[in-house]
């Protein structure tokens, strides 16, 4: 190899090669440039969130009404709680990330070994809620009526708490009336043999207009923020009216084409967004995995440097980063 | 690998004694400052929920008025606290936990300024024109009508 590299001249000088103006190595400069070029991405998506939302500014649904539950708390609306719990976690990871981090600079393999096995358990544990979490937003809780505009009318009844008339959401299941109706199936054997039927909604709407007319104290709300802030409800008279002149689908839950919550956009985003941010928190517990196994096996300690810990330290920091931005404009603002 | 570590934080008012004690001091402010948010986003005082200066009317000065108060203006105080609580988060984030503290300042700046720069470019873009499709849909004079 020697013969091929001609002698320059310029060794030692500035531009002569060898020297790190910016003080790091290729691998972590290299990972700093990933980690923009991903803020990047992850700013373009919660850009387009405000966006859409911007554009219906006046009838967003209400992130407080949305994500009320807690595992293992049947019943009981507690917005905000698990979510703040799914916080913390991701921070107390960073934290243990960057606990490891410092025990590598001090070469201290049994240190290292904890804190990212305990990095990697903060990380399962917040994928697991993002899960819980999914599948709670896709059930759905209350139920509610399509219109046949996309708007969501949804069904409660006014109630005083201590003193103050509030609305109460009413689910679907408590006052719908339930009707025998015949209707063919399809079947691959009677249609199209390439075309399975869709899952059919839990009741139609001339079931839920029967008992909303059965039950005075009901009332439909509609997607309008009012000036307090709060979803507009309905007279009787127009609740029903909504109903029987523009209802169309009975839904239940959310994905990506309905949502019980409001306007489908915000199921979207919510599914786009959270979920490329836990395949972005998957990822980084599987290379924190390879990094543990490696630190076990001592690679590092061999290596003489443990520079690879910071390196996946840094993305892993930065999907605890991402999430603090998520945390805001999707459950706080 | 010796690193040398910047140990203080909020302008030097709180120096720590090493590099591990930083690190939990960060971690208590953090969840701090996330109680603090989780506490105001489940209460809502009424006070933080209406903004407190209104827009002025008419005139050049007027709009150049609106636009440098526009944080105050148009956005309610509890969603401001709430956007300046989450950078003051990701700043300790990034300069405690990334070790951006102890980068030199070119690395430094070369990731930031860059980063600032296009994230606020693209908020301002995409926020104005979705206010702006509001308009269009919402005006008096809209063609377009999506509640039936």
């Amino acid at each position: 190899m020697d013969t091929t590299v001609a002698n320059t001249g310029t060794e030692g000088k500035t531009w002569g090669g060898g020297n790190r103006p910016l003080g790091a190595s290729y691998g972590k400069l290299m990972m700093w440039f990933f980690i923009v070029s991903d803020a990047l991405t992850f700013s373009g998506f919660l850009a387009a969130y405000g966006f859409s939302r911007f554009k219906f500014i006046k009838e967003w649904p209400i992130a407080d009404e949305v994500f009320t539950h807690v595992p293992f708390l049947h019943g009981q609306e507690l917005p905000m709680i698990y979510v703040a719990f799914m916080t913390f976690i991701l921070i107390m990871s960073s934290v243990t990330m960057v606990l490891a981090v410092d025990a590598g600079h001090h070469m201290n393999k049994a240190k290292v070994t904890l804190y990212m096995f305990l990095t990697i358990i903060g990380g399962a544990i917040f994928v697991g809620s993002q899960a819980w979490e999914w599948a709670t937003f896709i059930q759905g809780d209350y139920g509610a009526v399509q219109t046949k505009g996309g708007n969501i009318l949804q069904f409660g009844e006014k109630v005083m708490v201590d003193g103050e008339e509030k609305f109460k959401r009413i689910s679907i299941d408590e006052f719908v009336v339930t009707m025998a109706t015949e209707r063919a199936e399809h079947e691959r054997k009677n249609g199209l043999w390439f075309v399975t039927e869709e899952t059919l909604p839990p009741y139609s709407v001339e079931e839920i207009y029967k008992g909303l007319e059965a039950n005075s104290n009901i009332l439909v709300r509609n997607q309008i923020i009012n000036d307090e802030g709060e979803k507009t409800v309905l007279s009787r008279e127009e609740s029903l009216r909504q109903i029987k002149e523009n209802g169309q689908l009975v839904v239940k839950g959310a994905n990506l084409v309905v949502n019980e919550y409001g306007t489908s956009l915000f199921a979207d985003f919510f599914f786009f967004i959270t979920g490329f941010h836990g395949f972005h928190v998957f990822s980084g517990v599987v290379i924190n995995i390879i990094i543990f196994f490696n630190v076990i096996l001592g690679t590092y300690e061999r290596r003489g440097s443990y520079e690879m810990v910071e390196k996946v330290g840094l993305y892993w920091h930065f999907v605890d980063l991402v999430w603090v931005f998520v945390f805001t404009f999707f459950y706080l603002v | 690998m010796a690193h040398a570590h910047k140990l203080e934080i909020f302008q030097g008012l709180l120096k720590f004694k090493s590099n591990t004690q930083k690190i939990w001091g960060v971690l208590i402010f953090l969840t701090i400052v996330t109680a603090i948010e989780v506490v105001l986003g489940i209460y809502k005082p009424d006070a933080l929920m209406h903004t407190w200066i209104d827009p002025m009317e008419g005139g050049f000065f007027a709009t150049l008025y609106n636009i440098i108060l526009s944080p105050f203006i148009y956005m309610k105080p509890l969603n401001l606290i709430f956007i300046v609580l989450t950078i003051v988060k990701a700043y300790y984030i990034t300069w405690d936990f990334m070790h951006m503290r102890d980068e030199t300042s070119s690395l430094r700046r070369m990731v930031v300024w860059t980063a600032v720069f296009l994230i606020c470019y693209l908020i301002f873009i995409l926020l104005q024109e979705g206010g702006y499709v509001f308009e269009v849909y919402n005006a008096e004079d809209a063609l377009i009508k999506r509640d039936f």
